[in-house]
Order: structure tokens, then sequence, then C-alpha cells
């Protein structure tokens, strides 16, 4: 079963006029359900848009998206994923609760099911004592477990993610994607998750996809196996690993400075898999 | 309770202020290089506070009902009047904004000419509409279509920015909701207009109140404030008082219609109100 399958994907923005931008080329890109993914590359590589591409946000100038198998118009007509931004985008006047009961309402659910699972929601994320709220009540990182708590609400196989974190302190940013990660795994949801730190974007993910501008391409995709995600991960030399695979896949063909001999001789000298392991499946940029 | 004694306060400083010019301006008014920059401060011009409120007690005419009774009728008519004015022009303004919002191109075709409206005199337009009056409709009717006139514009304009506040996040989570147009209207586009429709009802009761009065006036409709302040005003020489209670009641008509759009806004902004930020 795949979540999401991208097959000779383009897209450019203004075709025909002067100004117009080929954001995206030649994407092939699948993932498989269950899994979590990253996009990472830098500004301008088209990574927001492709993750647009996916919810139907705009549409592709060619190729194919397929979201559970459906085309991606259905799917988000069938609201087959959830959707989390930079900003948390709540509804100011709607109190917490009935932020997370939006989806569940515009799906037409009874009250008492929305009541339920917008409570489930709440407790999920942690903030099952501020349902009464209004936004403007909570912090940064409250407001964005609130939007996650919403894009998780009508329990969507797949999930949607722009750089959720980018606008948080680090510690919080942290702490989040422990709760995400936790989510993640006890929903069974596929991710599809766009940022610009590589050291999120390892921690995060079963697979990240390297991508490069002008136009947006995929320009690798590394796989990284960390086991349990927990703060042991961070310190390991898997994570490191991956870490510099990611950065010089990101740097493109060259010199590149060996991050994870800087970062202590024992992550160096551990003879992993790992890390031949994720640098075989990368492939190169041209 | 803070708000009525900041109000009551409000009204003690101008009457200290009305008071104190009384009391240390010219008579004959401040006259600079045959201008007068100052008005006059004598009792035909500026009667004291107490002989307006004296003159409320007494009757209007010899033998007839006490002017404040006279005033408060005439202000509850023009009131009347005022009410249906601001609730005509304030649903048009918001199908006019609306349709502006959905449709670009009404927007560009339309909002010129909704700006253009407003910069078309009010008296030249009055007798044209008058002229409906009592075949049409009733003659009431046509004061409250110029009320109608200016108070819609506000409105249309405030609103319109209001629906076009939502940003792009707000916008997409709709669609990724597969919301259409109506439900992102519903839903999104109308509770975040509220914050600016509610400052453009307070603009525009105020222009309903002014056009209901003026359209008395250019009208000759009988009955309400306007047309008051007129018939007060021409006895200014002899009882000059009695045209400051008339303006009294067109003071106290703006103050209801401004209560009631406060009244509207207070169920609807809860949101506003309680915002001491939880940190954790």
């Amino acid at each position: 079963m795949t979540a999401v399958s991208l097959t000779g994907v383009s897209k450019i923005f203004n075709p025909g006029r002067p100004d117009e931008v080929a954001a995206l080329s030649g994407i092939d890109l699948t993932i498989p359900a269950g899994q979590f993914v990253s996009l990472i590359g830098p500004s301008g590589c088209g990574k927001s848009t492709l993750l647009r591409l996916i919810a139907d946000l705009t549409p592709a100038s060619a190729g194919t998206v397929e979201v559970a198998g459906k085309p991606a118009a259905r799917a988000r007509l069938d609201q087959e994923y959830g959707i989390a931004f930079q900003q948390a985008g709540l509804f100011e006047w709607r109190t917490v609760q009935r932020n997370v009961e939006l989806p569940l309402e515009l799906r037409g659910a009874s009250r008492a099911e929305r009541r339920a699972r917008a409570t489930e929601m709440l407790a999920l994320v942690g903030l099952a004592d501020f349902a009464g709220h209004y936004p403007a009540q909570l912090s940064g990182g409250m407001q964005q477990r609130v939007a996650i708590a919403r894009a998780l609400a009508v329990h969507p196989p797949l999930l949607l993610m722009d750089e959720p974190f980018g606008a948080l302190d680090e510690m919080t940013r942290e702490r989040l994607q422990s709760e995400l990660l936790a989510i993640c795994a006890q929903t069974g949801t596929s991710t599809v998750f766009v940022t610009h730190s590589i050291s999120e974007a390892v921690f995060l993910s079963d697979r990240v996809v390297v991508m490069s501008p002008r136009p947006g391409r995929i320009t690798a995709t590394i796989d990284v196996e960390l086991g349990t995600r927990d703060d042991a991960a961070r310190q390991s030399p898997a994570y490191f690993a991956a870490i510099t695979a990611v950065r010089r896949a990101l740097r493109g063909p060259g010199p590149v400075p060996d991050i994870v001999e800087a970062e202590g001789a024992a992550a160096v000298a551990a003879p992993s898999p790992r890390t031949s392991g994720p640098a075989s499946s990368a492939t190169a940029a041209p | 309770m803070r708000r009525v004694l900041s109000a009551v306060a409000g009204l003690v400083v101008l009457i200290a202020l009305w008071e104190g010019y009384k009391a240390v301006g010219n008579p004959e008014g401040t006259v600079l290089f045959g201008v007068r920059i100052l008005p006059r401060a004598d009792d035909l011009s500026m009667p004291h506070v107490w002989d307006m409120l004296s003159r409320l007690a007494r009757p209007e005419l010899t033998g007839g009902r006490p002017v404040w009774q006279v005033v408060l009728g005439a202000s509850l008519f023009t009131l009347g009047i005022t009410t249906v004015g601001f609730a005509a022009g304030a649903v048009i303004g918001l199908l006019l904004a609306v349709a502006m919002q959905r449709f670009r191109i009404v927007e560009r075709g339309l909002l010129p000419y909704v700006i253009l409206s407003q910069t078309v005199p009010l008296v030249a337009l009055a007798p044209l509409i008058a002229g409906w009056g009592g075949t049409v409709w009733p003659e009431w009717m046509t004061v409250a279509v110029i009320a109608a006139y200016l108070a819609f514009f506000p409105v249309a304009v405030g609103m319109l920015r209001g629906l076009q506040s939502p940003q792009t996040a707000g916008v997409e989570l709709m669609r990724s909701y597969a919301a259409g147009w109506w439900r992102t209207l519903v839903k999104l586009r109308l509770p975040a207009s509220l914050p600016y429709l509610f400052p453009a009802l307070r603009l525009a009761g105020a222009a309903a109140v002014v056009g209901a009065v003026v359209g008395e006036i250019s009208t000759g409709t009988r009955g309400g404030i306007g047309r008051l302040i007129i018939e007060y005003s021409r006895e200014a020489t002899s009882d000059p008082a009695k045209v400051y209670t008339a303006m009294l009641g067109a003071a106290l008509l703006g103050l209801v219609v401004a209560a009631l759009v406060s009244l509207l806004e207070l169920p609807l902004m809860r949101h506003r109100r309680r915002v001491s930020v939880v940190t954790m």
C-alpha cells in the first residue's frame, strides 16, 4: 500500500509569461504507508510546492500525483490527509476545542462525535486542560500542537506538514518532534514533512528526500535507521552519519569537510553498517 | 462601572469647557485681522448649560407640551427612520462586499462607483429620491433611503477588507477540508471579518443619523429631529437655548445608535476579551 505516489511530476508557475518559473521538474517519489519522509533543501527548491501538489492545493503542470491510490484532487475531497503549516493558523474566534472540531464539522460529523474526537486528539497532544481556551491565550508551541491535533482529527492516513516547527525555539521543537513521532507511531499515520533543518529531518524520518533548486528536483534519497528515536538516538553514530550524508547530498558534488570527525573520534571509529548504508542508497547529484 | 464613570467624566469635562469658555471668552468673539477665530461667548450664541436643561422642562409654546417631550418624540421618530436606513444600508453593504470578494471582476467594476456614490452631494440627490415619496413609498421612507445611501458605504468597504483578511494558510486549510466557497465564507471569512465589520458599523450608524437628519431637512419631512432643529433655529434670536435642546436630541440619537452597535458586538467578540497568554 502506497500513501503517496508521484510520477514524472513537474510544476511551472505562470507558464508562457515573462515571469515563468519552473518550480519542479521530473519528480518521481513513492512513499509507502506508515513511512515518515522529510523533504529537505535550500529555499526555492520547491519542497513546499511539492507538498502543496500532494495536498492538491495547487495543480501539477505535468505528471500524476496519487494519494492513497487515488488522484490528488479526489483524495483532497475525501479528506485523505491532514495538513499543518508553519503558522499554526488557528481560527482565533474559536476555542481550542472548536478549532480541532473544525474538520469534523465540515465532514458533517455529529456533535457528540466531534466532541469525543476533539477530546481524544487534545489528550494526544497533551492539551486536554486547554480545550476551552482561545488560541491567543496559548504560546506558540501550544498553538502548533493544537494545529497538529486539528490535522489528525479526521484520523487521516496521511499527515502533511510544512515546516510546522520552523517558528519555534529549539527546546520546544525537540519536544514536539518526539511527541509527533509518538503520535505517528500510535496512529500509524504516514507523514510528509517539509523542513530546512538537517537534524530535524534525520531525527524524524525513515527517509530524507534531498532537493535542489532551479528547477526543483530530487537529488538524493537517504534512508535513516535509528531504531528507537529518543535522546540517545540524537547522540548515536548512525544519527551523525545520516546527518553527514544529508549534508553531503545538499552540498552536491565536491569535497565536504567531515563533520563526523569533528563530533568525536568514537563516532567515526564505530564501523556502523549505516555509515555505508545511507551513502549507497543516495543517488549522487548530476 | 469604570466605563460609566469615564463617560460621566467626559461629559463633565465637556460642560466645564463650554462654561469655562463662556466665562473667559470675549462676548463679541475674538476677531483677528477681520476674521473671527473664536466664537461669540454671549448668551445668545452660547447659552448656559443649565439654561438648556431648564428649557427642556418648560413648554414648547405657551400652553403646549414641555420641550423634552417634543424633542424625545422627534428623536424616537428619527430613530425609527435611522434604524430602517441603517439596517438596509448594512445589508446592502454586506451583500456588495460578499459579491466583490467572490468575483474579482465585480470588485474592479463596482468599487469605483461605490466610492463615487459618496462624492455626490446629498442635497442634490435628496429631491431625486423625494420624487418617489408618497407614490412609490411613504414620505418617511425617502429619508430612510437617504440614510441607507450613506450607511452602506463604510460597511461595503470595511466588510470587503474583512472578507479578504484571512491569510493564505487559512484559505488553504479550508481547501484541504474540501470546503467550497460558501462554507469558506461561513466558517472562515465571515468570522474573520467581524473585527473589520464593527468599526464599519459604527461609522455606518453615525452616517445613518446624519443621513436621516439631513434627509428630513432637505425633503421637508415633518415629525423628526431634523425638522425640529430647523424650526427651533428660527427662534434662535429670541430663545437661544431652544435650538440646543434639539441638538441634544440629535446627540442622544447618535449615542443610542452607537450603543446598539456595541450591543451587537458584545456576544460576537468574546474571544477578544480574555488574552492572558499561557506559557508552557
